[in-house]
């Protein structure tokens, strides 16, 4: 269990009297790449939410590095290396693109990425850096969120349906960042529903069906209809 | 030249409101919070720049130094202590216990100082003038024009250029997500409210050289304070302080008018812009 960068040990959630996750086990090894897919109401943005703190749950169904995080709040969280680009984007509409990725780095962590970097990364943020970040377009926002979430110098990044209402064309673009993002040792967790996409980009899958895992393998050794009946569960 | 001057001495008054407004306004624009208890807060600001003033022998504009990072500490205290446990979606908590606050901060001071009205030595400056143009303008009020422009710009550098008005904004969009960036919102929202009462402090003091005053006259200033938010539009802080200007003058000519009809005029000016402006002549805030 120790090895594993972040290891998931039958997590459950509620909201009120819903449960939406029922007993998730669920690991992640250094410089991973691993997808989770399921359909809409399956469990995965609350997945996402009880790992980076927005849920607190008991201490040891989230353990990163070794150490219990399962009761630990998103900002604590955040400082120990986690860090969401959450689902919808979400970038402050207050704040310019170049503030909205300085408070991303806020935390004071060090590392690769600085706002240069992320600007190499996607040079159209350096040009559009001090307009409001409201006044881009979805994918340019899109590109700001994942921008804000490196900017803290994540060991592990979740990135929560970062192509959900993208056109395809800006989607790829998006997605051939990744390599880059986890080539010096970053482990990644994608929230996906595109399954093709998902299962191309990752080493790892696993598939979430009504709160609970349905199915997990290495990416590509399932057939489409494993898949699929884990999927929608018929 | 009446009309002139009492024009020129309401623009000097607006500053206090707007110094008083700006803390209301930091708070529920960072927090959505009303603090019903700020009034008071100013008053129980005065009383202690009385009481270390007295008791030290100091000039109550030095004896800012000390009461700033007071009011500051009283602040951060209050807000983590109290209030960020009734901060939720509904808006009601905080206003009831703010509301109890004002009562205890009230009855407290009463207990205290007694119900005899007060007013700190201003010395000299608080007799002193400058004639400028045939209108002889106070000094001292003159002096709390000049220092309430400075707490607006102050709080706008604040806001818009550094490192704890990002945080600011930030927690004011979406808690969620600034907490996902490290920041504890529990802490920011006590920087805030100590950045208010900081302000708080300032308007105390001025307001104690300038008027009596006694524990029970907080409720009167928090009205002032919420009419030169709403004129100025929620969210706009140059906005406030014309709001406070706009007050100002309305009632000294009001008073011009009719020594009674000072604290109506005022009144009035804040609900006819409401009937037609509902929302403040700058508004900036949306949603």
């Amino acid at each position: 269990m120790g090895d594993f960068e972040l290891s998931v040990a039958r997590l459950e959630a509620h909201y009120g009297d819903f449960q939406a996750l029922f007993g998730i086990d669920f690991n992640v090894s250094k410089g991973e790449v691993i997808a989770i897919i399921g359909s809409n109401g399956a469990g995965k943005s609350t997945l996402m939410r009880s790992i980076s703190g927005l849920m607190t749950n008991g201490a040891s169904q989230v353990v990163f590095q070794g150490e219990p995080i399962g009761d630990l709040r998103a900002d604590e969280v955040a400082a120990r290396g986690i860090a969401l680009v959450p689902e919808g984007r979400q970038l402050f509409p207050s704040l310019s693109v170049e503030e909205n990725l300085i408070i991303g780095g806020q935390i004071g962590r060090t590392g690769y990425w600085s706002l240069q970097r992320v600007y190499e990364l996607f040079p159209i943020l350096q040009e559009r850096r001090h307009q409001p970040s409201t006044s881009l377009s979805g994918g340019q926002q899109q590109m700001v969120a994942i921008g804000r979430a490196l900017m803290a110098n994540p060991e592990l990044l979740l990135l929560d349906e970062v192509s959900l209402g993208l056109a395809p064309v800006v989607i790829k673009s998006i997605y051939e960042a990744l390599p880059r993002i986890v080539e010096g040792g970053m482990s990644a967790v994608i929230v996906e529903q595109d399954i093709s996409k998902a299962l191309s980009v990752s080493t790892r899958f696993y598939c979430l069906q009504e709160g609970r895992v349905s199915l997990e393998g290495k990416s590509g050794s399932q057939t489409r209809e494993e898949i699929s009946r884990a999927y929608f569960g018929v | 030249m009446d009309w002139i001057n009492s024009i020129v001495q309401g623009v000097l008054l607006g500053g206090l409101y707007a110094m008083i407004a700006a803390g209301l306004s930091l708070i529920f624009g960072v927090m959505r919070l009303v603090n019903i208890a700020h009034g008071d807060l100013i008053i129980l600001a005065a009383y202690l720049g009385l009481t270390v003033a007295t008791a030290l022998g100091l000039y109550p504009l030095v004896a800012l130094l000390i009461i700033v990072p007071v009011m500051a500490a009283i602040g951060y205290v209050l807000q983590r202590v109290v209030l960020n446990n009734t901060l939720s979606d509904d808006i009601l908590p905080p206003l009831l216990v703010t509301f109890g606050l004002s009562v205890i901060i009230q009855n407290a001071l009463l207990e205290i100082y007694s119900a005899d009205p007060q007013k700190m030595d201003a010395g000299a400056l608080g007799t002193a003038s400058a004639n400028i143009g045939g209108i002889s303008v106070g000094l001292l009020p003159l002096l709390m024009f000049a220092t309430a422009v400075v707490v607006i710009a102050g709080l706008q550098f604040v806001f818009y250029r550094t490192a704890l008005g990002r945080a600011f904004r930030a927690v004011s969009d979406n808690q969620d997500v600034a907490q996902l960036m490290g920041l504890n919102k529990r802490h920011v929202y006590g920087l805030a409210m100590a950045l208010s009462l900081a302000v708080v402090a300032i308007a105390g003091i001025f307001l104690g050289m300038r008027t009596s005053f006694d524990p029970s006259i907080g409720g009167g200033r928090l009205i002032f304070g919420f009419e030169a938010v709403i004129i100025g539009g929620l969210g706009n802080l140059w906005g406030t302080l014309i709001g406070g200007v706009i007050l100002g003058v309305a009632q000294n000519i009001g008073a011009q008018i009719n020594p009674g009809w000072q604290v109506l005029a005022g009144h009035v000016v804040f609900l006819v812009i409401l009937a037609f402006r509902p929302r403040g002549l700058f508004p900036r805030m949306t949603g």
